[in-house]
């Protein structure tokens, strides 16, 4: 047989582009989500392995549309330069199309302004701070799960209802810390309450809080309002015990996670809220049955629920928009989300237009040793209020790309 | 009622108290880091590891095998230093000849593994750890409630610190100890097995920042980060007395916990770093350290 040197070439360039062709072609119909969050610090429990594993739920749950889906996982350490960067690598060079969870609100924020400006989209479910659809709104972002206006007006407003009128705040002391502070202080001030002091403290590697303890207590005040997270939340209610506090504790922002790690003897009698719990419905506690095996010493609250239903509620908007379009613009997947209505065995609710997710908030009493009859039996609940009254009106947002 | 700088008194005698408890970590700690370092020129950064692997030991005797906090805190620094043992043989006793970067970057390395282990098997938030039955409760001195387990860690560490000080200055066995750190050839030409000695000697530092462990346990939550927290401040503590000087890192570790205390009341964004800003000022003036000896 006779080839000439110009078939032979040519041949052998078809077969070398064949593989290329073929991973590219796969690249381009496989969705990456990235789940940046605490691996190995203070917020590694609350976010951490079981948000990864609830993401990686929803995926396995989804099944294939026409389109694979990849899920990869960072430990941001609760810094926000280390943050921005995994995320720009990841929609740089990885060809991530989410970034999801990223607790810490520093970092939250630092990683949003990466998705703002490559046009990516990014699913906030760990973080609280209200700045985030707040001055510092970004149309590629949803808050998912909570938020700090959210914890002081359900849990700061219930706590002055019964009586606490005068609050002292122990501070995280960065972005967090300092926003809750405030949206709690507004609407303790509306209740008619006071605020007699606080104490800012260095977040993080803080581990004692007896100092602080004994000033909040010769201030006279009824109320310790802890502005904190993780395992701060912990520490601190467990020395306030140990000093004999007489303070009535309000733990503005805190998951079943931490009462876990409390244990009830201590955690019993607190008020707290949140916007998932497993015990909640037939689909909280169907959902917690198909994880909880994967996660034994950790079941899910509500941060880790928000990264199974964002996960599920971003492949409908892919599947619904075609992986192509979905990924031309993160800004076009995120407007997507907002027109389709959540409905999973977590949340149910809507998504308004500057990316706040509108979820009923739950308020809860921790129950007391007696009361608890099996592992991570932890709340009775007290009210729910809807979601449009949970969070801060659009009016009052401040936010620059919302047309008032 | 009295005011001091604008404070009530009874609140800066109680940051005062509070200063004091945490100083005892500190100088519980930094005793053995001062230990470490004056015998065998090994920068430890393990020790923190260390110290979190003394409260884990506790929360797992309690948790396992039913043996309560007060077996624990002879067994605990039993076993870390017999771990202890293990390092100095396998890994540290090959770097004596090298420079203290080795050292610093092995047990570095050491302490990582250590963390990243614990924090693997048993996650971040923590495991709750009792106070013993005999020391719950507190006491009101007037000024201030004072959980009676808090003065217990005082007096332990008070007790501990002196101990190891006069063993090390006043017995023949610290003299060998000491004559061995300066001149090992000679000592070991008198008959004593001096790398025996040295094992010994890092074993016993690893024991106290277990016993520390062990002490912390039941007031923090045990944490793989417990030590780690603590590490850096010891280390500027120790950096302040003077490296090695064993009963300059014990005045120190108090004295600092107090200024750390003081600085909670008037500015506590600071806290974490004040004792850095000392340590520049001692170092600036005293480049030895407060208690060291110049070379």
């Amino acid at each position: 047989m006779n080839i000439s040197r110009r078939t032979l070439l040519g041949t052998a360039a078809a077969v070398a582009t064949v593989p290329a062709i073929s991973r590219r072609a796969r690249a381009a119909s496989t969705i990456k989500i990235g789940v940046l969050n605490d691996m190995s610090g203070p917020y590694r429990d609350t976010s951490g392995p079981t948000s990864l594993i609830c993401a990686k739920q929803a995926a396995l749950e989804f099944g294939n549309k026409g389109f694979d889906v990849e899920i990869l996982s960072a430990d941001h350490q609760n810094k926000p330069d280390v943050g921005a960067a995994i995320a720009r690598q990841w929609y740089d060079r990885d060809g991530v199309d989410l970034v999801l969870d990223v607790p810490n609100s520093a970092v939250g924020l630092a990683v949003s302004a990466v998705s703002k400006e490559k046009n990516k989209a990014y699913v906030n479910c760990g973080a609280g701070s209200s700045a985030l659809t707040g001055t510092q709104c970004s149309p590629a972002m949803i808050h998912y799960v909570y938020d700090t206006y959210m914890l002081g007006k359900s849990t700061g407003g219930a706590t002055v209802r019964a009586g606490g009128d005068t609050w002292y705040f122990l501070t995280a002391d960065y972005a967090f810390g300092h926003q809750l502070q405030d949206d709690a202080t507004r609407f303790i001030v509306a209740e008619k309450g006071k605020i007699l002091g606080s104490s800012a403290y260095p977040f993080p590697n803080t581990t004692d809080y007896s100092s602080f303890l004994l000033q909040a207590q010769s201030t006279g005040a009824k109320v310790l309002g802890l502005c904190n997270a993780g395992s701060d939340t912990v520490n601190s209610i467990k020395q306030a015990h140990e000093f004999g506090l007489k303070m009535k504790i309000a733990a503005l922002l805190m998951f079943v996670t931490d009462v876990h790690a409390l244990g009830l003897g201590t955690a019993g009698g607190l008020m707290l809220s949140e916007s998932f719990y497993w015990d909640l419905n037939d689909r909280t506690r169907a959902f917690t049955n198909r994880v909880k095996s994967k996660t034994p010493n950790n079941w899910p609250n509500m941060a880790h629920a928000g990264n199974y239903s964002a996960t599920l509620h971003f492949l409908k908007a892919v599947a619904d928009m075609g992986v192509a379009e979905a990924k031309k613009s993160g800004i076009g997947i995120i407007n997507r989300m907002k027109k389709m209505p959540v409905d999973d065995d977590c949340y149910q609710g809507n998504i308004r237009e500057d990316g706040r997710a509108l979820f009923p908030s739950h308020l809860f009493q921790v129950k007391t040793p007696a009361q608890s009859k099996g592992p991570w039996d932890y709340y009775n609940l007290i009210s729910t209020t809807s979601g449009p009254d949970s969070y801060r009106p659009l009016a009052d947002d401040h936010c620059s790309f919302i047309k008032s | 009622m009295l005011m001091i700088f604008g404070y009530p008194a009874p609140l800066l005698f109680g940051q005062l108290l509070l200063g004091l408890i945490n100083g005892a970590f500190y100088a519980l700690l930094s005793l053995g880091l001062a230990i470490i370092f004056g015998m065998l020129n090994i920068v430890n950064f393990a020790h923190g590891a260390l110290f979190t692997m003394g409260a884990f030991v506790a929360w797992g005797l309690l948790q396992y095998f039913g043996i309560g906090y007060w077996p624990a805190l002879l067994i605990a620094p039993l076993l870390v230093g017999l771990f202890g043992v293990l390092l100095e043989r396998v890994f540290i006793s090959r770097l004596y000849r090298l420079d203290h970067l080795y050292g610093l970057l092995l047990t570095f390395g050491l302490a990582l593994i250590i963390e990243g282990l614990l924090r693997n098997e048993f996650g971040s938030a923590g495991l709750p750890y009792d106070i013993p039955a005999q020391l719950q409760g507190a006491v009101n001195l007037g000024f201030m409630f004072l959980p009676i387990y808090r003065g217990w860690v005082v007096l332990a560490s008070m007790v501990l610190c002196l101990g190891t000080w006069l063993l090390i200055e006043k017995t023949s066995l610290g003299a060998t100890l000491r004559a061995a750190t300066e001149n090992a050839p000679l000592v070991q030409a008198f008959g004593i097995n001096v790398p025996r000695m040295i094992t010994l000697t890092y074993a016993g530092g690893v024991a106290l920042a277990a016993f520390g462990g062990v002490l912390a346990a039941p007031i923090y939550s045990v944490t793989p980060d417990i030590g780690g927290g603590f590490l850096i401040t010891v280390f500027a503590v120790v950096v302040i007395g003077g490296m090695g000087s064993i009963l300059g890192s014990i005045l120190t570790g108090f004295s600092l916990g107090v200024v750390e205390g003081m600085t909670k009341v008037f500015y506590p964004q600071a806290a974490s770093t004040v004792v850095f800003v000392v340590m520049v000022i001692v170092l600036l003036f005293r480049p030895a350290g407060l208690f060291g000896r110049t070379a």
